[in-house]
């Protein structure tokens, strides 16, 4: 094994004799300043009412269902009741650790280590998220607290996931910039966006495979979140 | 032309089903990739941007390599080299066999189509279960091969893949061709096995230096299901996936979905570094494969190949893989990215007339989402490859012996001329009306396969000796 780490840094070494030893390892960026044709947004120009019907829309386009509510806790525990009783299904709903009390629908367990059978028999999980993209109509979970393990999130047929507008950043650059601490703390990071879908027939994009077949967003007014 | 591609292609064209299934897929997707890229300002910024990082990264690969080992080491996972597929296979079984695993879900994944991995573990005794619905269907049937980098199936239409279905998947044998039924089918069969599964085998998409993260773009689920669930994670990626910085991401995760199935952004990205405690794998395994990658990487010209991120818009435009379909390349990366990429991984010793499996027509260059100039890296390869006969003893070979005499022609105006009269009146009897017609013999060929219009009575330096 040391010998092929060795032979292939040996060769790689070999093969790029041409470059520069002083050349920076990396490219320096979009911000570059010298760099116009490579110059790409990094930050969204919309205003907080623009991100929210742009992200409710895109994530709607992808077949994601979206319930609209007030900022208050009251009014989003009663959105996710609404939403929940739209989606019918056998078994106990399932909560992560961290999950406001007054949004946690009555009779759900909490995932304090379920076996994944049971999570497989629970009839949906209710979440939060960390970030929430306009531009892609992505939700993104780091798997903290109020969103639980990753299979938390995927093997439950129904997710059902509060997001508060002040969650919203407008683009992918923005979304990368406010995951950075949750990756070099160590976490695990899903987007999501939409329910599970193939397109792998025909190239004809279809909803409902292995994931979560129905993905319900639960979008929330934009109360000033607590700093974290 | 001589060899294999061309005879695949000339079986591949006769056959009409297969080329309706194409049409009807690559246009459905063209139509789509054009309004998902069309909506985005800053798209030609955002290529650039992917080509630099991509660029910069090779230049520096054993850098960001060593960067990354240390990193997912780091963070609790081990890491493996391989220098080829047989240490790759080696690695990745014992591995398996260490867990006690007979059985392994996998994520689809080119790096491991690539070494033949699927056929290695079986051969020890565990049986490797694709869980992409596209993968599942060119498994189930034995004498199928993949013929698409995002759609191994992309030859199959709806109900072809039904009657697969029927015959091969216990429960299955009322589907209908409506995609959601066969989808439906799929997660019924598949499911079980994930969710029982001890060992999972995915590839990588994108795996972050400076982090240790490992980054998986995919659609079904199938592939959270098998980064998840089971106790043991192997993944196997080319040396050519590293990324230095998350920030390089930004750029990544906008290109590869809108290039490769025309989405925003996929359905579901998974990130990981090493081991989570009380979430996921609790064994991470990262296979660094080089498999010719170095080699690639010696040629300055032809390196630009390992820039790309495997979104298969390329192969999606190109008016050659529309007619001959990916199995006519006989290589794991078809279409025009696999005519550059698949000679340079073998050293220039297999795939060698892949290079001329192009018109040079230049579309997978304008949709390449990293800028790989693909047409001038076939240029580049087919005059490696001819050098390379020659070098080869192959003295008299045709084209460069032809090509040696037009040099010699078109170097001096005397013989330039003199070589125009002569074709005038050579072409006499081959011609047909304007265009000459196919002929016998040496030019066969050349003759059969194109419209070639039959040299004009009068040459322009003629006309323009006489009227001044």
């Amino acid at each position: 094994m040391t010998d092929a780490r060795a032979t292939i840094l040996d060769r790689v070494r070999s093969a790029l004799a041409d470059v520069p030893a002083a050349e920076p390892h990396v490219w320096p960026g979009a911000d570059e300043p010298i760099d116009p044709p490579a110059a790409y947004h990094r930050t969204s120009d919309l205003s907080a009412g623009e991100l929210a019907d742009r992200f409710a829309a895109r994530a709607g386009e992808y077949q994601a269902r979206i319930v609209r509510c007030g900022q208050e806790d009251s009014e989003i525990a009663a959105a996710v009741g609404r939403a929940l009783a739209a989606e019918p299904g056998d078994g106990p709903l399932v909560v992560p650790p961290g999950l406001p009390a007054a949004w946690r629908p009555a009779g759900a367990v909490e995932d304090t280590g379920l076996a994944i059978g049971d999570l497989d028999r629970a009839a949906g999980a209710v979440t939060g998220c960390a970030i929430a993209i306009a531009d892609t109509g992505t939700v993104v979970l780091d798997h903290g607290p109020a969103q639980g393990r990753r299979a938390l999130t995927l093997v439950p047929d129904l997710h059902v996931c509060v997001v508060r507008e002040d969650d919203l950043v407008g683009s992918v650059p923005e979304a990368v910039a406010r995951l950075a601490n949750a990756v070099r703390a160590g976490r695990p990071i899903t987007l999501i966006s939409g329910p599970s879908a193939t397109s792998d027939i025909e190239l004809q994009r279809v909803e409902g495979v292995h994931g979560p077949r129905r993905l319900v967003i639960v979008l929330a007014a934009g109360a000033r979140r607590r700093a974290t | 032309m001589t060899g294999t591609f061309r005879q695949a292609a000339a079986t591949a064209l006769d056959d009409a089903q297969l080329r309706s299934n194409l049409r009807t897929a690559t246009h459905t997707i063209r139509d789509k990739r054009l309004a998902a890229v069309g909506e985005v300002p800053d798209w030609e910024q955002l290529r650039e941007a992917g080509r630099r990082i991509k660029a910069r990264t090779m230049r520096h690969l054993g850098v960001h390599l060593e960067t990354l080992e240390r990193s997912v080491t780091d963070r609790g996972g081990t890491v493996h080299w391989a220098v080829d597929a047989a240490e790759a296979n080696g690695i990745v079984t014992r591995l398996c066999l260490a867990a006690g695993a007979h059985e392994a879900v996998k994520v689809k994944s080119m790096a491991t189509d690539e070494i033949g991995l699927a056929a290695a573990l079986e051969q020890a005794g565990v049986r490797p279960i694709e869980t992409d619905l596209a993968e599942l269907v060119v498994q189930l049937d034995p004498q199928d091969r993949s013929s698409h980098i995002l759609v191994p199936a992309i030859h199959r239409n709806r109900e072809q893949i039904a009657a697969l279905f029927r015959a091969r998947i216990p429960g299955a044998e009322d589907v209908t061709s409506n995609p959601a039924d066969l989808a439906a089918a799929a997660r019924r069969y598949l499911r079980e096995r994930m969710l029982g599964a001890t060992v999972a085998i995915s590839g990588a998409n994108f795996a972050v230096a400076d982090t240790g993260t490992i980054v998986v773009v995919e659609s079904e689920g199938n592939g959270r299901m098998c980064l998840t669930l089971p106790r043991t994670l192997i993944t196997v990626m080319g040396i050519e996936k590293v990324l230095p910085r998350l920030e390089d991401l930004e750029v990544m995760l906008q290109l590869l979905p809108r290039s490769s199935t025309a989405e925003r952004m996929n359905p579901y990205t998974s990130l990981w570094s090493g081991v989570h405690e009380g979430d996921g794998p609790q064994e991470f395994h990262l296979v660094l494969l080089d498999n010719g990658r170095t080699s690639v990487l010696a040629d300055d010209r032809g390196r630009d190949a390992l820039h790309c991120i495997r979104c298969s818009a390329c192969l999606n435009v190109c008016p050659v893989y529309e007619r001959t379909g990916g199995q006519a390349y006989g290589s794991t990366y078809p279409g025009p990215i696999g005519a550059i990429l698949a000679p340079q991984l073998s050293a220039l010793r297999e795939h060698r007339d892949l290079p001329w499996a192009s018109s040079l027509c230049g579309a997978c260059y304008e949709v390449c989402p990293v800028k790989i100039d693909i047409p001038a890296i076939l240029v580049h390869l087919r005059r490696r490859i001819v050098e390379d006969r020659a070098e080869g003893g192959r003295r008299l070979d045709p084209e460069r012996t032809s090509m040696a005499l037009l040099g010699r022609l078109f170097r001096s105006r005397r013989r330039y001329e003199a070589a125009q009269r002569a074709a005038r009146i050579a072409a006499r009897p081959l011609s047909d009306g304007p265009q000459i017609r196919p002929v016998p013999g040496l030019l066969r060929a050349w003759t059969h396969s194109r419209d070639l219009p039959a040299p004009a009575a009068q040459s322009f330096r003629d006309w323009w000796r006489e009227r001044s």
